[in-house]
């Protein structure tokens, strides 16, 4: 698990451009899956038939991560660039970027008066460029970069990028392996461009047309010093969402969930999150309604190149989806 | 029609009656098919085997609408679409369907104290004046419920340089207007004149719904700010160097291939085109993209100097470039090209 | 039916966004039951009352929107003495909150309050600035381990608040907004026995319009209406506020002309009010109405909406106050407007010159 956890972070994935992490989930799901399809805005869908007699139930996570793109190239090579989705520039500052076709480059910023005075529009990227030829060979005004990090083992715990959302796709990945036998129709959809609006999912769902929704997504945690006020902790469970910015959780999905997770001894918490959606939101909205809910990782430092996971966390995920997937979903 | 006529009818976000008259009268007179719907968009379609194309251009212009009539006479109004509130103070405006005029004033500049020219005016603060002295009089031409627009006289300022209200997108109800002139056989042109894009691309989320498009193009009037006081890295696109293409905005970031496909034309027929440095703001590319099961889509604009003010400025240059661009991407889709 | 003894039940109780099965949702289903042919309840919980026309196929279909659900609470932490931190659901001002009594919703209801420090203990300075929604807390009384066996974090809460009768034929309470909307269509499906109508008629009480007017545009897209009016509440005449942005309590319903609004179908609103002598007041929207008629417009490929409010003073606090005539009215008015919709009125909606 650490190891698919590590290649899915350290793949490249900024919301658009998720070429290269589909390509990977693809080669990890192929076996597990008997159909698989990429729709107009790019997600992967791949289908597990049932035995029969179940629902059409759409498992989610996204595999797009938040990155920048580049606006401007000047005089002297320098890259001017916009954000793709929620990228704060006090994170930005100094961080490494990297782009699909390997060119790397460092981020800086103008001379400020007052650190107040920190805003994308101050910073570039560098790199290394001496001209705008020089640089023009190697990247165009367009083109998209992700945060450079290598992800780090720290035992229990996990830190690496883009664990938003690439955690939910190892949640979902390992549960499509574990899980042996279902009535339901399983869409695993690794959906596209979560980070600029919950663009994938909306069109997904609306494809596939579903009977129940469960996203796999990170959430904030309150367990870090003088941190704004949040039951969730790492290492307390699965976090079984009630509520956030995008959707109120369908009540009898997420008491189904909370009495899943009871009967089968899964570590979980109950989450409110009051900054921040998921995929469910854009789901629960399609065509006539549909019950949906959230599954999430605790996760600390959410939108940094360092985002923190507890594996014993991710195992509770992974063993409630398995579990929902092979219960009668019937709530 | 040209873009003075087009320039010149009123029709603010929800109110485009005007507009689509005139449109409609000129599908009319070129024997194109088309329909309306509920909520008041045109959809014009040409072409009747290959990939649906959805091209898209607003026919909705920012404006004013009155809220209230003050017992004296003066006006009071609300902005529809965004609006810095700072163009406003001294301009021609014109009320209604009778196209009332009115002055939008400002106090004297005698009357004020001493630092009151360093604050704005807030919204709030400013009427329209159209020569009442009273409520009772206002009534018998204007009621709350008007719409109201800039009233700017079409120029050219010089050889293809253009002056107007409205370019922002009365440009690519122009240019859509031009793709139909020609006869598409293997692709199946569905050209929208959309209602309502300015207060959140509402025309065209519910005619992709219905359209049901393989791709997306908006065509728009775009940012431009290739001016004293914008630093490069900022201004956007610039006047005169070509059709605009968008590499993302607030609503869509564009089909990769779509996006790819038109700078290979571009390139290989000598159309001069420039991307769209900034990622602000939206068009109806984005309500496109998100219909039913999802659509590719791409941007395609005319760089317009000042758009949302009363006076913006394009080059017929940029215009003719984004012609010819839009309407060989078609061909190439006659010619087997898909995203 | 007494329509101020359901709107006073209503009030009571409890359904914020997205928790109206709790008690809310039944409440209409009952008041529906004698005045339509079906009651059902969709994915997202909206409530939908489907009274069948008699009008030659393809009939009218009418959709008529008035969300169920409140503002309120939810519990996001149980802190150390077994006080609830909570965050809001919808726009709930927080400045209304210190000193307020509240219903917790636990296994149980308890009553909370949400205590802030006496006069004698709080600087000149504190008194200057408002309460952060953050700092602020609820106490239900109970000893910490009674707390965290009875309450969970998500257990929603609500404001404790029983209806005033002020004078005239005021009403004062929470969640009238938009209560008041439903008590309309009640209003309404009771005057549409005296006509004969050709539309098939979809009452819906709607949900989750304080949070993201899902309901609406899932129960929108499933019923597939030709006409949608929404009805919800608008800005009543309060001090501070200038009189040219507000409408006034007492004076009728107000119909909303703009964007959001077919001009069709607002003149035929008008026609219709003044058909049965009801007063309206007109209401300018320049884009987005903040109600549920933004959400039916743009579903599928469109809808032609209209929005009937009904003037309501101190919005999203717990005393919004209004005027029970305007709501009778607005029920005559819209009971009308439905007679009056046929087949031909449907075609020309499409027909723009």
């Amino acid at each position: 698990m650490k190891d698919l956890i590590k290649r899915l972070t350290e793949t490249f994935g900024p919301a658009g451009s998720e070429g290269p992490i589909r390509e990977l989930i693809r080669k990890e799901v192929e076996p597990y899956v008997d159909e698989i399809k990429v729709d107009a805005l790019g997600n992967l869908i791949c289908l597990k038939k049932g035995t029969g007699g179940g629902k059409k139930v759409i498992l989610d996570a996204h595999m797009d991560e938040i990155g920048v793109i580049v606006t401007h190239i000047d005089e002297n090579g320098f890259l001017r660039f916009s954000n793709i989705g929620g990228v704060s520039p006090v994170v930005a500052l100094g961080q490494r970027v990297y782009f699909e076709n390997g060119t790397f480059g460092v981020i800086g910023s103008e001379k400020l008066d007052d650190i107040k005075d920190l805003k994308l529009d101050k910073l570039f990227i560098d790199i290394g460029a001496t001209s705008l030829e020089e640089a023009a060979k190697k990247v165009k005004v367009g083109d998209m970069a992700a945060f450079y990090q290598p992800a780090i083992d720290l035992g229990n715990r996990m830190v690496a990028k883009a664990m938003d959302d690439r955690i939910g796709c190892a949640v979902v990945i390992e549960a499509l392996k574990r899980l042996k036998q279902t009535q339901h129709d399983i869409y695993a959809v690794f959906a596209a461009q979560e980070e600029v609006g919950l663009r994938g999912a909306r069109v997904a769902a609306y494809g596939i047309d579903p009977d129940v929704g469960i996203a796999f997504d990170v959430t904030r945690t309150g367990d870090t010093p003088k941190a704004h006020t949040m039951e969730v902790s790492l290492g307390k469970g699965a976090a079984i969402k009630v509520k956030d910015m995008s959707l109120i959780c369908h009540p009898g999905l997420r008491n189904y969930l909370v009495k899943l997770a009871e009967d089968n001894d899964i570590p979980y918490q109950m989450e409110v999150l009051e900054r921040g959606g998921t995929d469910s939101g854009a789901i629960q909205l399609t065509r006539a309604g549909v019950p949906a809910g959230v599954i999430s990782i605790p996760s600390r430092y959410i939108h940094s190149p360092s985002e923190m996971v507890d594996l014993g966390d991710v195992e509770a995920c992974v063993k409630l989806c398995v579990a929902a997937c092979e219960s009668p979903l019937d709530f | 029609m040209d873009l003075r006529t087009l320039t010149s009818l009123s029709g603010v976000s929800g109110n485009e009656n005007e507009v689509r008259s005139a449109i409609i009268k000129q599908l009319e007179s070129m024997g194109i098919d088309y329909e309306c719907d509920v909520m008041g968009n045109v959809i014009a379609k040409q072409g009747n085997q290959g990939p649906k194309v959805m091209i898209d251009a607003h026919m909705d212009e920012v404006g004013l609408v009155i809220t209230h009539i003050e017992k004296n006479g003066f006006l009071r109004f609300a902005r529809v679409g965004g609006i810095d509130p700072r163009v406003l103070v001294s301009k021609r405006v014109l009320v209604g369907k009778d196209k009332i005029p009115g002055v939008i004033g400002a106090k004297a500049i005698h009357l004020q104290e001493r630092d009151e020219r360093s604050r704005v005016i807030p919204i709030d603060q400013l009427f329209i004046d159209i020569g009442a002295e009273s409520r009772e009089q206002a009534q018998g031409k204007v009621k709350p419920g008007d719409y109201v627009v800039f009233d700017t006289e079409y120029e050219e300022l010089a050889p293809g340089i253009i002056k107007a209200k409205a370019l922002d997108d009365r440009v690519g109800c122009a240019l859509l207007l031009e793709i139909l002139k020609q006869d598409w056989q293997d692709v199946q042109v569905y050209a929208v004149f959309s209602v309502q894009e300015e207060i959140g691309l509402r025309g065209a989320r519910v005619a992709a719904f219905a359209v049901e498009p393989d791709m997306g193009i908006a065509l728009e009037g775009t940012v431009c700010a290739d001016i004293p006081g914008t630093d490069k890295e900022f201004q956007a696109t610039r006047l005169g160097k070509g059709a605009a293409l968008s590499i993302m905005d607030r609503g869509s970031i564009p089909n990769r291939a779509m996006l790819d496909q038109l700078i290979k034309i571009a390139e290989s027929e000598g159309i001069a085109y420039q991307f769209r440095e900034a990622t602000s703001g939206g068009n109806d590319a984005g309500a496109i993209q998100q219909a039913k099961a999802g659509c590719p889509v791409v941007s395609v604009s005319v760089p317009c100097r000042y758009i949302h003010t009363p006076c913006s400025i394009m080059s017929m240059s940029d215009f003719e470039a984004a012609r010819k661009l839009v309407i060989k991407f078609l061909e190439s889709v006659e010619g087997g090209f898909r995203p | 039916m007494d329509l101020k003894e359901f709107l006073k039940k209503a009030s009571l109780a409890h359904g914020v966004s997205g928790f109206e099965y709790m008690h809310i949702a039944q409440v209409v289903k009952d008041a529906m039951a004698g005045l339509v042919d079906e009651v059902k309840t969709d994915a997202l919980g909206n409530v939908i009352g489907i009274k069948n026309g008699h009008g030659p196929d393809p009939r009218p279909r009418i959709m008529l929107a008035g969300h169920m659900d409140e503002i309120g609470l939810m519990v996001t932490k149980i802190e150390e003495g077994g006080f609830l931190r909570f965050a809001p659901v919808g726009g709930v001002d927080q400045r209304v909150l210190p000193g307020h009594e509240v219903i917790v919703y636990g296994k149980r209801p308890l009553t909370g309050v949400i205590g802030v420090k006496p006069p004698h203990l709080t600087s000149p300075e504190e008194t200057k600035k408002a309460h952060k929604m953050e700092d602020l807390f609820i106490d239900t009384g109970l000893p910490e381990a009674e707390v965290r066996n009875l309450v969970r974090v998500g257990d929603v809460v609500t404001f404790k608040r029983q209806v005033s009768e002020l004078m005239g034929d005021r009403l004062s309470g929470k969640a009238l907004d938009d209560r008041a909307g439903v008590a309309v269509i009640l209003a309404c499906l009771e005057e549409l026995k005296k006509y004969k109508v050709d539309a098939d008629v979809y009452a819906v009480a709607t949900s989750q319009e304080e949070v993201s007017l899902g309901g609406a545009l899932v129960s929108s897209y499933g019923l597939q209406p030709d006409i949608g009016i929404a009805i919800d509440v608008c800005h009543g005449e309060t001090p501070g506020v200038p009189e040219w942005r507000t409408s006034s309590v007492g004076k009728g319903p107000a119909l909303a002309q703009g964007a959001n609004i077919h001009p069709k179908v607002f003149e035929a609103l008008e026609k219709a009010a003044k058909e049965v002598g009801v007063s309206v007041q007109k209401e300018i929207a320049p884009a987005a109405t903040g109600t549920d008629a933004w959400a039916i417009q743009v579903t599928r490929a469109g809808v032609a909406t209209g929005l009937v409010s009904i003037p309501l003073r101190y919005m999203h606090t717990s005393v919004e106050t209004l005027s029970m005539g305007d709501i009778e009215g607005a029920g005559r008015l819209l009971a009308r407007f439905i007679a009056s919709v046929d087949a031909g009125f449907v075609k020309e909606l499409k027909t723009w010159i």
